[in-house]
C-alpha cells in the first residue's frame, strides 16, 4: 500500500478532528434498554474498541453510529457530519463490516468485490484491494468455498472498497483461527498507519490490547470504564499484576464481578 | 473534479443485475425449472387436448329390458361411443366423467346426466336424436354441414397464450421473491444499505436481472405451440414481445412488493400462493373468465394476469396491434409501477 495523504476530506487540523462522537444515546427494544445514555468520542486516526460481553449493547451502538439504526434519543456526529443531513456523503466515506453478513456463495471473490466497488465514486482498484487483503490467489473462487478467515478478509475488502476515512468493524475476528486473526490485525494496522480511523467491537481482550489506542468497556448499555488498555489495566493496582500479567479481562472482572465471556 | 471512478467496475445497476443473473445461472435447479416447466405444461395440455377431430360423446346404458336395442341404436350413431360399465358402477362412472350420460331403458327411456357439463348436454342431444330416429322418427330435412377449421380457433390455441402468461407470472414472482428473502436472511441486504448503494437501483436490478430470462420463459411454450401443435401467430412478433415485457415488469414489481417484508421462505411462499392461486382460477387461463358472475368482472378484469393473458390472446390469435391492447398495457403498468413504488417505501433492509 502506498502511503497517501488523506487530505481530500479532512480539511484543517486532523489530529483534533472528531472521527465519531455521540452523546446520550438511548435505544430501547420494548422494556429492554439496549443502549442507556451512552456517550463516546473517537478522534481521527484513532483505533477505538467497544468491549463487552454478548448482549452488552455493542452491536446496537455501532449500528446506530453506522446509520443503520435510529436511536430513540441522543446525538451522533460522524466525521463532523450528521446522518440526517449528509447521509449520501457519509456512505461514500465510511467502510462497514457487519457481524453476520454472508455474501452470495455462488459469486466469485472478484465479482463480489467488483459489485461493492461499483457503489463508490472513488477508491482503490480491484487489484489493489485483492492485494491488500491477500486474496489474489482466490480471485476466481466462489465465496462459498472460502475459509472463515478468507471470507472475513473479503468482508474487510468490501469495507475498504471506497477508500474510507473511517472503518466500522463489528467483531471482525470472532470465530477465526489464530493465524487468520493475526493476518486481519496486520491488515487493520496498515490501514491505521495511513491515517485511517477505526471503531471496532470485540470481546477478545488480546485483540483490544493489540489494536486499540483506547477502549470503552460496555455493560448493560452503559460505558463502565474508558481509557487506553494500559491505563485500564493499571487501575487494577499492584497485587494482581504481580501474580500474572494483567489484562482487560481482569479489568472487567474487577468492575463487574463477572467474566466477559462465559466459557 | 466530479468524475466518478468505479475502479473498473460498471454502473451499480449493471453490476447488481449481473450479480443476480450469475447467481441464477449457477443454480442448476432454478435454470431447469424456469425453462422446463412451461414446456412440460404445454406438452401436458397437448396430450389432454389433441388438436383436430371431434371427440365423441361417451354414453353408458343401464341394464334392463330393451337395453340391447338401445345399445345397438346408439352404436350406429357416428358421434357416440357406448362404453361398457361394470354392473353397479353406473353412478360412479357418471360422477367421474367416464361416461357423459347414462340411458335408463324403459318406455320412454330416461337420461341421467349433469346439465352443468357441456359434454353431457351434447351427449343428451345426440342420444335423443339417435333413439328417436331408431323409434321411427323421420327427419324433415338434413342440413348440409360445413365444418370450419379456422387456424387459431381450437381450445389448445386459446390455451397456449394463457400458459405463456402463467409462466411469466410464476417465474418473475417466485424468482425475485426467493432471491430477496434469501439475501435478507443472509443479512446481505443490511450490508448493502450500509454501502452507498441506492435502494431503488437494487430493486430495479432485481427485476432487470430477471428480464434476460424472459425470452426462454415466454418463448418455450410459444415455439412449442407453433412447431408441435400448429398454433398460428397472427400478430406481430414485436407486439407479442412487448406485451410479454410489460407482463414481466408488472409481475416483477409485484414480486418485489411481496418480498418487501418477508423474512422467511415460509412467509414468502404463503404470500406468493395467496396472490397467484386466485389468478390461476380467475384470470381465464384454462377457461374463459366470462364464466364468472357479472358482479365479479370488474375485479377479474383488473387483475394483472387477466390483462396479460387477454393482451397475449389478442396479439397472438387475433393479430391485434398494440393500440388495441392499450387498456391491458395500462393495467399492467399500474400494477408494475404501483407495486414498485410501494415496495421501495416499505422494503425491509434488515
Amino acid at each position: 500500500m502506498q502511503s497517501r495523504v488523506r487530505s481530500g476530506h479532512n480539511r484543517g487540523d486532523t489530529l483534533l478532528m472528531v472521527g465519531v462522537s455521540c452523546t446520550n444515546l438511548i435505544k430501547r427494544y420494548g422494556d429492554v434498554v439496549a443502549v442507556d445514555r451512552l456517550s463516546l468520542r473517537v478522534s481521527r486516526g484513532e483505533c477505538f474498541g467497544l468491549l463487552g460481553p454478548n448482549g452488552a449493547g455493542k452491536t446496537t451502538t455501532i449500528e446506530i453510529l453506522e446509520g443503520l439504526l435510529e436511536p430513540d434519543a441522543g446525538e451522533v456526529e460522524i466525521l463532523g457530519l450528521t446522518w440526517k443531513q449528509h447521509h449520501r456523503e457519509l456512505r461514500q466515506r465510511l467502510g462497514v463490516q457487519l457481524q453476520e453478513t454472508q455474501f452470495a456463495d455462488k459469486l466469485t471473490v472478484e465479482e463480489t468485490l467488483r459489485l461493492f466497488r461499483s457503489f463508490y465514486h472513488r477508491g482503490r482498484t480491484l487489484d489493489e484491494l485483492l492485494r491488500i487483503v491477500e486474496l489474489e490467489s482466490k480471485r476466481h473462487s466462489w465465496v462459498g468455498k472460502l475459509s472463515g478467515g478468507q471470507k472475513q478478509r473479503l468482508a474487510v475488502a468490501c469495507a475498504l472498497a471506497g477508500d474510507p476515512d473511517l472503518l466500522f468493524l463489528d467483531e471482525p475476528t470472532t470465530g477465526l483461527d489464530p493465524q487468520s486473526r493475526r493476518q486481519l490485525w496486520d491488515l487493520l494496522s496498515r490501514f491505521r498507519q495511513q491515517g485511517g480511523t477505526i471503531l471496532l467491537t470485540t470481546h477478545y481482550m488480546d485483540e483490544a490490547e493489540t489494536l486499540c489506542d483506547r477502549v470503552a468497556i460496555i455493560d448493560y448499555g452503559k460505558v463502565i470504564a474508558e481509557g487506553s488498555p494500559r491505563e485500564l489495566i493499571a487501575t487494577l493496582g499492584a497485587p494482581r499484576v504481580v501474580t500474572h500479567h494483567g489484562t482487560l479481562e481482569d479489568v472487567f472482572v474487577a468492575l463487574t464481578g463477572r467474566h466477559l465471556r462465559e466459557e | 473534479m466530479n468524475t466518478i471512478d468505479r475502479g473498473g467496475a460498471w454502473h451499480p445497476l449493471i453490476e447488481l443485475a449481473l450479480a443476480r443473473l450469475r447467481e441464477f445461472a449457477r443454480e442448476p435447479e432454478a435454470v431447469f425449472w424456469a425453462f422446463i416447466f412451461p414446456i412440460l405444461m404445454s406438452v401436458t395440455m397437448a396430450l389432454a387436448f389433441p388438436g383436430g377431430g371431434n371427440k365423441p360423446a361417451i354414453v353408458g346404458v343401464e341394464p334392463g329390458e330393451g337395453a340391447a336395442a338401445i345399445r345397438a341404436a346408439l352404436a350406429r350413431e357416428p358421434g357416440l361411443t357406448v362404453r361398457d360399465i361394470p354392473a353397479g358402477g353406473e353412478a360412479r362412472a357418471l360422477r367421474e366423467g367416464d361416461v357423459h350420460l347414462l340411458v335408463v331403458p324403459g318406455t320412454p327411456p330416461a337420461y341421467r346426466f349433469d346439465p352443468a357439463r357441456d359434454e353431457s348436454r351434447v351427449a343428451r342431444l345426440l342420444v335423443d336424436a339417435a333413439l328417436k330416429k331408431a323409434a321411427g322418427r323421420s327427419d324433415p330435412w338434413s342440413a348440409r354441414e360445413e365444418p370450419v377449421q379456422l387456424p387459431g380457433s381450437r381450445y389448445v390455441d386459446w390455451l397456449i397464450p394463457g400458459i405463456v402468461g402463467l409462466s411469466i407470472m410464476g417465474t418473475s414472482m417466485w424468482g425475485i421473491g426467493f432471491a430477496i428473502v434469501q439475501a435478507r436472511m443472509r443479512k446481505l441486504l443490511k450490508r448493502l444499505v450500509a454501502s452507498p448503494m441506492r435502494k431503488r437501483e437494487y430493486l430495479i436490478a432485481q427485476v432487470a436481472g430477471r428480464l434476460v430470462l424472459l425470452p426462454p420463459e415466454a418463448g418455450a411454450p410459444l415455439i412449442f405451440g407453433v412447431l408441435v401443435l400448429g398454433m398460428p401467430i397472427q400478430g406481430s412478433i414485436l407486439s407479442t414481445c412487448l406485451v410479454c415485457l410489460a407482463g414481466a415488469l408488472a409481475f416483477g414489481g409485484i414480486g418485489l412488493l411481496l418480498a418487501s417484508r418477508a423474512r422467511t421462505f415460509e412467509a414468502i411462499s404463503g404470500l406468493m400462493n395467496l396472490s397467484t392461486v386466485p389468478m390461476w382460477v380467475l384470470s381465464g387461463v384454462f377457461f374463459s373468465a366470462s364464466n364468472f358472475p357479472q358482479a365479479m368482472q370488474p375485479l377479474i378484469q383488473a387483475l394483472p394476469l387477466t390483462a396479460l393473458v387477454n393482451a397475449l390472446r389478442s396479439t397472438i390469435l387475433e393479430g391485434a396491434a398494440l393500440q388495441s391492447v392499450t387498456r391491458e398495457l395500462a393495467i399492467l403498468s399500474v400494477w408494475g409501477l404501483g407495486s414498485f413504488a410501494l415496495a421501495l417505501r416499505i422494503f425491509r433492509w434488515r
